[in-house]
């Protein structure tokens, strides 16, 4: 902990190495990790971090130029294979009026739709 | 970002997420990549080829540059520690045998330096 402290302090890295370490060992197949493994990981984080922000930003639908949105977000993992990964947890959003119709128009079909229900965001008013 | 830019508090909890996501992305490339060489236990050169597997090769230099960094700072307080230690009891040596169980704690590069950490799982 107290290395960690230190070198966030020397901004070598700024995230915090116990917290990266903890991810990192909730996976199952990893026995250990080496050192220089946590670093780099951190650092390597903290540049993806940087970049999904910029990234995202820069090709931000244009709805606000001095502000980084979810909407923004959303787009880049959608539209990016680099960071199509993120697809999943960065959901597009959709009006809550919407859903509802899609759900009523499943249950009229006969499906039991599952997954793809739970992953939609609600808004309320402005995003869709 | 440019200055004066903000993020939606939303945008900043789906950042985070995200960044919780590389993690686990990455670890578990570079895991692919140490079970390849038969290793148990993941190093750096796992980590760099999980990035550009997952074709972050923008991070590469940058990468290698700080490890470099923070190779020669974790040595030089390897070094500062020898030191210290000389001019300290058995005592202090007992403390470090106990805490090495903590596992962010700074006195396991003593031990260990750059290799393993061995922690249950």
């Amino acid at each position: 902990a107290e290395m960690a402290a230190r070198l966030s302090e020397n901004r070598l890295v700024s995230l915090p190495l116990s917290r990266i370490r903890v991810i990192m060992k909730s996976s199952p197949e990893v026995s250990s990790i080496n050192q220089d493994a946590l670093f780099l990981t951190a650092k390597a984080t903290e540049l993806f971090v940087q970049y999904l922000a910029s990234y995202s930003y820069k090709h931000g639908r244009g709805k606000e130029k001095n502000a980084l949105t979810y909407t923004d977000l959303s787009h880049t993992a959608e539209e990016c294979e680099t960071f199509q990964f993120l697809a999943d947890i960065l959901p597009k959003k959709i009006l809550a009026s919407k859903y509802l119709k899609m759900l009523e128009k499943e249950k009229r079909d006969g499906e039991v739709g599952e997954g793809e229900e739970e992953d939609k965001e609600e808004e309320d008013e402005d995003e869709a | 970002l440019p200055d004066g830019v903000n993020i939606s508090k939303e945008a900043r909890s789906a950042i985070s997420r995200a960044a919780s996501v590389f993690v686990l992305y990455a670890t578990s490339c570079a895991n692919n990549f140490a079970m390849k060489g038969k290793r148990k236990t993941l190093n750096a050169g796992d980590v760099l080829s999980a990035m550009e597997e997952m074709e972050f090769q923008r991070f590469m230099v940058p990468l290698k540059e700080s490890l470099e960094v923070y190779r020669r700072e974790q040595k030089g307080k390897k070094e500062a520690r020898k030191d210290k230690d000389k001019k300290a009891d058995s005592e202090e040596q007992d403390k470090s045998r106990e805490e090495d169980n903590d596992d962010d704690d700074e006195r396991m590069e003593e031990e260990e330096q750059n290799d393993e950490e061995e922690v249950d799982n």
